[in-house]
């Protein structure tokens, strides 16, 4: 399967597109970006510390496990997020620059 | 004589209780909350889009729920409200806060810290795969974004919010492969006298698990979590556990909501220097607390699962209790009703034994860290085993939390040892065969998240804001 969250309800939203990596995609109108995210794919990042990917874990913006960044290198919480149209978000942390001031 | 300043964090059960309490006696406290809407974790409300009842959102405590929105919208235009905003750091008298990448600081009188809970994990084999999710964080993803975490959930861990996310997942129509409860049946039965200091919420909990059986869940007690297992890229495809008989099983699933009952969000109370107490029902250090809610800090105060998990309708006692201890300290006495406050510390007593009872019956499973192998992941943010945590204790002979946190980086990491911290604190305790009390707890560290160091860089060379102009962005 394709998405990793599973929508049981209140789907009459309006759509929101927005990008991931690079490929078009559709969250709706309310979503929180993890959500909108995983209603497409099954991961939001890949791990930095180890081989695995990743998908959140506590969605009330506590363990910091969601971090996105935006294509030009905003770092993103994506469980407290509100998706919105033309986000560009990418799942891997750009190349790491210092100081890092945003 | 200029009126007192009062600062509430937290707009959830406790929060708005208290809040109530302060506007009731004349006061406009400042209420500062991280959500995006009020009503906290346990009656956080859906986005505006959103369109279920309140009967379908918060089941059998819809009227409490709507009550204490209501409750909310009437004190609105009698308080300041700042909504997803960060509360940092508590020093010098002040109260730090950061929204929308500026800081802030606030002088009070008296601060009431209701910052909620978070989930209380013990780490299993594999419980970095994607797919894992805490318990709580799987009722958010239903209850805000009628969504389950996935195709096929399996509910591993103990306390009654399993049973209870296990069937508000089943009521929404989504597949659940298994509730396996660690904690064994005799210890429910040996916990009653204390469950029934609540005998209706006793009954909803029957009424859950009957719920679940009549819908065909499999339901396992006294289980223990082997393993996640699972793959880097594809995340989690099943659980291995050894269930009550002793007896290695497995079920496949594509989502596991893991969670041993819920931890108070002591960060702030320890920057503001509160003094903290070992509850050993509990395993672990709570601040101090007198019966109205007084923190060992003078003008601070704690109230709501933040300082003792005392659930939704104890955090709203506890809330209104410590804004009438404000009063109080604050020389309003004529506001605060002694017959009210009699009422209120009596209720709380009642909650208390319950959160006695619910700690007998669900027991936190602090052997399991004994028996976690050395290539389990203690700290999902680096990704550090127990295998190097023990290394630490051993070749440094690291024996306290915070020197085993500076050598291993368990607790270091971006969600500052609130999913690892308890664990680690029981894996330390028996490698290095000290009492955990022993070990003590990790210290609360400011930022207590994780923000951009421009946030600061702002507020370093801009003169602090009064509380007004962030209530006046708001509005």
């Amino acid at each position: 399967m394709k998405s990793r969250f599973v929508r049981l309800a209140e789907t009459e939203r309006r759509a929101v597109a927005f990008r991931i990596d690079g490929e078009a995609v559709t969250g709706l109108e309310g979503d929180t970006l993890l959500v909108a995210m995983l209603c497409n794919t099954r991961h939001v990042r890949q791990s930095e510390f180890g081989p695995e990917v990743r998908a959140g874990f506590c969605m009330m913006g506590a363990c910091q496990d969601c971090w996105v960044w935006t294509a030009d290198g905003q770092r993103l919480r994506a469980c407290t997020t509100v998706v919105s149209a033309d986000l560009d978000i990418v799942t891997r942390q750009p190349e790491a620059q210092w100081p890092n001031l945003v | 004589m200029a009126e007192s300043r009062v600062i509430v964090v937290g707009a959830g059960p406790a929060g708005i209780r208290c809040a109530e309490a302060l506007v009731a006696a004349g006061l406009r406290p400042l209420l500062i909350d991280e959500g995006r809407r009020d009503g906290g974790q346990i009656y956080r409300r859906q986005p505006e889009q959103f369109s279920r009842p309140y009967s379908k959102l918060y089941g059998t405590e819809a009227t409490r729920a709507q009550n204490l929105h209501d409750t909310f919208e009437r004190l609105r235009t009698k308080l300041d409200y700042a909504s997803e905003t960060l509360a940092w750091n508590v020093a010098g008298g002040k109260l730090y806060t950061a929204r929308d990448g500026l800081a802030s600081n606030h002088a009070y009188d008296a601060l009431v810290l209701c910052p909620g809970a978070t989930d209380r994990l013990m780490p299993v084999k594999g419980w970095q795969y994607a797919g894992t999710y805490s318990l709580g964080a799987s009722q958010i993803a239903l209850k805000a974004q009628a969504c389950a975490i996935g195709s096929n959930v399996v509910f591993m861990g103990s306390g009654p919010l399993l049973y209870l996310v296990a069937n508000q997942y089943v009521q929404a129509g989504a597949k659940v492969a298994a509730v396996l409860d660690t904690s064994p049946l005799g210890k429910r039965m040996r916990a009653l006298p204390k469950l029934l200091a609540r005998p209706d919420v006793l009954r909803k909990g029957a009424a859950l698990v009957r719920s679940l059986k009549q819908q065909g869940v499999k339901i396992e007690n006294g289980i223990e979590p082997l393993e996640i297992h699972g793959d880097d890229q594809r995340g989690v495809e099943g659980v291995r556990y050894r269930d009550g008989r002793g007896v290695a099983q497995r079920i496949a699933c594509d989502a596991v909501a893991l969670g041993y009952h819920l931890r108070p969000e002591t960060q702030l109370a320890d920057l503001a220097g509160c003094a903290f107490e070992f509850d050993a029902s509990t395993h672990q250090w709570l601040p101090r607390l007198d019966d109205m809610g007084r923190s060992s800090v003078k003008q601070v105060y704690l109230a709501g699962d933040g300082v003792r998990v005392l659930g939704a309708d104890g955090a709203e006692a506890a809330g209104a209790l410590a804004a009438l201890a404000v009063l109080r300290d604050l020389g309003m006495d004529r506001a605060v009703d002694a017959q009210h406050v009699a009422a209120l510390k009596r209720e709380r007593a009642k909650m208390e034994r319950f959160r006695a009872g619910l700690a007998q019956a669900f027991p936190w499973p602090a052997q399991q860290a004994a028996r976690l192998s050395d290539d389990t992941l203690v700290c999902r943010c680096e990704g550090i085993s127990a295998g190097e945590l023990r290394r630490v204790i051993r070749d440094e002979g690291a024996c306290e939390a915070n020197r085993a946190k500076a050598f291993s980086r368990v607790g270091m990491g971006r969600c500052q040892g609130r999913y690892c911290g308890h664990a680690a604190a029981e894996v330390i305790a028996d490698a290095a065969r000290v009492p955990l009390e022993q070990v003590g707890r990790l210290r609360g560290q400011a930022p207590v998240k994780p923000f951009a160091i421009s946030t600061v860089a702002v507020a370093a060379d801009a003169p602090a804001r009064p509380a007004a102009a962030i209530t006046q962005e708001e509005r």
